[in-house]
């Protein structure tokens, strides 16, 4: 009745597991009582969890990343204080037991933490970047959404029911095959990454569409922002790399489900075809995630300097070879295996060459700053110490890029240290940035600098405590993913990467204090005129937080940094227009189908992990009913009354010319 | 000097490359919705295309067990392969009367094409059959799981797309001819046709190739 399932997945002899579990689901419970006893449910289901809108989906995939974030980040602390304690001892965590961590460590930073918070900040802002009043398919982008969420939802799911791959984040067979892992945790990381992995290539293709096809008038493609172009590249790949990601792992679970050979020892199976395949994902993957950071930092750079970005061409170049080179360097991943010297030769001089336009981008932002205004407000830190921490990081990459070098270094933690130096420096560090910039364009009101500047000095220099360390130990032989080790000379750096990883802490906290000062001071702060931070790009034309329709005409755009020209210009002319005429606008309604979808989408997958067969099939026609019963609704549009429009966009011009006023007084 | 420089300016750009073609504003419905669909193809050809790179490492391993040649049969092949082409055919039949709101050709173009899409589906079922009867299932070999995983995934596509025809017959039975119901027919014409091109691949590189072997 209930396949594998019964009372002994429940690890009643663990207690961290059980306790972190019991925490959770009793947080998780007085949230929800609280929200329906203070009434506030319908707001949520009509407001958010139904919504279409992409600028609430986006807000909604950063909220799922930040919750995230702090799951992966405790998983973090424990496995540096584990490795700090367990010199010739056993720590405080079971082998099993610290695989398990680390294994869940990478898969939820990458596709639960990185992805949904790049993806949300492209989804708030690259429409009105645009111009424009929506994503291209606004349900499907609601499907996408709820469809991570059922990932981070199984992920999660397993801590207390069963348990999580111990294979490490990309569970290489043949230890992630049936014969070395024959319980349910590859299962759940293999599921939970086919489930939000069609969310993301929903997403890509949304995105994609969305930028090619969906732009204002006069936003020819040179016209674009540069962070548009970095979602286009950045989408691109998703729509080339994830379903390669979707056939391994469907190719693994056939071997686990029904005994095929792709990659078993037996019959012929090819473990070095599993290698090829995921690392042909993986390493574009890599690029996914860094280039809608770069675009980030492109942006912020310019505001906070106050000139147009130095290079626009050369940087658009730049993000569209490393697009096409991302896919050409998936080797260097595994030097070490045997394909030889000629093979190893071309896959590092790939990998070299594409620190090229990496190394373009760099002297375009150091000369966007050169001769500029600098404002070091808290984005502009944070891209600042992207720069340096990136070019660290990117040295060393380009280090571990040489084969005969890569064969000293493989899958030691000078490789940890390496791509956590690239990953935090450059995709952590570039969604903290996005994050203050646009966060009072998504709420209205900016976040408060005091303790935005704390989290930064504490995160940056936490970061280099706990990491370089690790470059230390990896020179002295350390290898990763260690239990315990006998050699004392690493104990010294695990010490400092565990105060470290204290500093660190120090950051979030001063995050959290950051978030919960500014709402409280939100009357204070508000960002009454939509234009904070003299941005450049259209996205700060219309009010903060945007009318559902974000722009009640579609801008007409005349040249680059769109919006900084329409303000130069308003100073120049008159700011009094003729009165607009305002029409009707259509908007698209909001719609369950999403987590209706999401929901049927969490049953099949749980009953798969578990095989429990009768589940799977009602989870699959739920899910097909749901789309069928969208498909067939009559009104999938609704108007906003000209009236209405004026009356919400008229507010914002008042604002907008008091603003322009003072400016032009002064 | 000065005429060599107006001369060259002249036929410098003859292409207008340097003028500013002025973008005219978002694509309507329908170039969004099909060039939104066609990305999704091109990301599912992305996935078949390493369900082909698997087949081709693993078509020589056979672990002892039959060679491609050995259990092909190239008779029910073409059979298939002629009732894909065909489907496509009536299926741009259909596509057609919905285009002029002509509900008895559309009918009948799908109804024909999904007679076509099962007897393609019967066809193949009953090869799996038999090869698993004869102890020639995906766990034999390595070459056998991934004849059955591509060959088995074009065919899963295949049913899914019967079950997407049959609810767009449904459709055009309950909502008429309406904007979006034309959206999706278009979207689910681009689909069949691209199977059909997967097909083309599957049947060369499965059964041509393979059955040389």
């Amino acid at each position: 009745m209930l396949g594998k399932l019964d009372w002994s997945a429940i690890p009643f002899d663990q207690p961290i597991p059980l306790i972190a579990g019991a925490i959770v689901l009793v947080a998780i419970l007085a949230v929800l009582i609280w929200v329906v006893v203070k009434g506030h449910l319908p707001y949520l289901w009509h407001e958010w969890i139904t919504s279409v809108d992409h600028k609430r989906i986006g807000v909604m995939y950063i909220l799922l990343a930040s919750v995230m974030l702090l799951r992966g980040g405790s998983d973090a602390i424990m496995m540096r204080v584990q490795q700090a304690i367990a010199y010739q001892s056993n720590g405080f965590l079971p082998p099993e037991h610290y695989n398990q961590i680390f294994s869940a460590h990478g898969t939820i930073m990458i596709f639960f933490v990185a992805m949904p918070f790049v993806i949300g900040l492209m989804n708030l802002i690259v429409p009105l970047q645009l111009g424009v009043r929506d994503v291209a398919f606004p349900t499907l982008n609601s499907v996408g959404f709820w469809l991570t969420a059922t990932g981070a939802l199984l992920v999660n799911l397993s801590l207390v029911i069963g348990e999580f791959a111990r294979t490490g984040w990309l569970a290489f067979p043949p230890l992630s095959g049936l014969s070395y892992s024959p319980g349910v945790g590859v299962d759940y990381y293999a599921w939970s990454l086919q489930i939000s992995g069609v969310g993301t290539l929903v997403a890509g293709i949304n995105l994609v569409t969305t930028v090619l096809k969906l732009r204002t008038k006069g936003m020819n493609y040179l016209r674009m922002p540069m962070f548009c172009w970095t979602t286009l590249a950045s989408n691109l790949l998703i729509v080339a790399a994830f379903p390669i990601l979707t056939a391994t792992l469907a190719m693994l679970l056939l071997d686990r489900y029904l005994g095929f050979h792709f990659f078993t020892n037996e019959a012929g199976g090819n473990v070095m075809m599993f290698m090829n395949l995921i690392w042909a994902w993986g390493h574009p993957e890599v690029y996914i995630l860094v280039l809608p950071a770069f675009g980030i930092f492109s942006e912020v750079v310019s505001t906070f300097s106050g000139k147009a970005l130095f290079g626009y061409r050369s940087m658009v170049l730049a993000t569209m070879a490393i697009c096409v080179i991302s896919f050409m360097v998936w080797l260097h991943h595994f030097f070490t295996m045997g394909a030889g010297p000629d093979v190893n030769a071309i896959f590092g001089i790939a990998s070299m060459i594409i620190a090229v336009p990496t190394g373009v981008k760099i002297y375009n932002w150091l000369f966007t700053m050169y001769g500029g205004r600098i404002r070091f407000a808290t984005p502009m830190l944070w891209a600042v110490g992207f720069m340096v921490t990136f070019i660290i990081g990117g040295l060393t990459g380009v280090l571990v890029a040489v084969p005969p070098a890569d064969f000293m270094l493989h899958n030691s933690m000078f490789l940890v240290a390496h791509f956590h130096n690239v990953i935090i420096g450059g995709v952590l560090f570039g969604a903290f940035a996005g994050f203050e910039y646009w966060f009072p364009k998504a709420f209205g009101f900016r976040l408060d600098e005091r303790w935005g500047k704390l989290a930064f000095w504490f995160t940056f220099l936490g970061f280099y405590v706990t990491f370089l360390p690790l470059y230390i130990a990896g020179m002295l032989g350390m290898t990763r993913r260690l239990q315990h080790y006998d050699v004392a000379a690493w104990r010294p750096w695990m010490f400092i990467a565990a105060f470290g990883m204290l500093i660190l802490s120090i950051g979030v906290i001063c995050q959290i204090m950051q978030l919960v000062v500014s709402i409280r001071n939100r009357e204070a702060l508000r960002d009454r005129t939509g234009d904070p931070w003299d941005g450049r790009s259209l996205e700060w034309a219309t009010s903060s937080p945007p009318p559902v329709f974000n722009f009640a005409f579609h801008p007409d755009v005349r040249g680059e940094d769109a919006y900084w020209d329409m303000k130069s210009r308003a100073q120049q002319q008159s700011l009094e227009h003729e009165a607009p005429e305002y029409q009707d606008i259509e908007m698209p309604r909001n719609s369950p189908t999403g987590f209706i979808c999401a929901f049927f989408a969490t049953i099949m997958g749980f009953a798969l992990i578990w095989h429990i067969w009768w589940m799977v099939i009602l989870g699959g026609i739920g899910a097909f009913a749901t789309f069928v019963v969208f498909a067939w609704r009559d009104h999938d549009e609704y108007v906003i009354p000209a009236a209405e429009v004026a009356r919400i966009d008229r507010v914002n011009l008042e604002e907008r010319r008091s603003l322009v006023s003072m400016a032009g007084a002064l | 000097m000065a005429m060599t420089a107006t001369v060259g300016h002249a036929h410098a750009d003859p292409h207008h490359i340097g003028l500013v073609i002025e973008h005219p504003g978002p694509a309507p419905k329908r170039i969004v919705t099909a060039y939104g669909f066609w990305v999704f193809l091109l990301s599912d050809i992305v996935m078949f295309s390493c369900f082909f790179a698997a087949y081709a490492v693993l078509s020589g391993q056979t672990a002892g067990g039959p060679k491609g040649s050995e259990i092909f049969e190239q008779r029910n092949v073409a059979i298939e392969t002629v009732c894909l082409l065909l489907s496509s055919f009536t299926c741009g039949m259909a596509s057609i009367a919905a285009d002029v709101h002509n509900r008895f050709w559309f009918y009948l173009g799908m109804a024909v094409t999904c007679v076509l899409g099962l007897i393609f589906l019967a066809i193949e079922f009953n090869e799996f059959a038999d090869l698993i009867a004869r102890g020639y299932g995906p766990s034999r070999s390595a070459f056998l799981s991934s004849f059955f995983s591509l060959v088995g995934c074009h065919g899963l596509h295949v049913s899914a797309g019967v079950l997407w025809l049959l609810t767009m017959m449904a459709q055009v039975f309950a909502k008429g001819f309406r904007a979006d119901v034309l959206r999706r027919m278009m979207c689910f014409a681009l689909f069949w046709h691209a199977l059909d091109i997967i097909w083309v691949g599957v049947f060369s590189v499965v059964y041509l190739l393979g059955g040389s072997v």
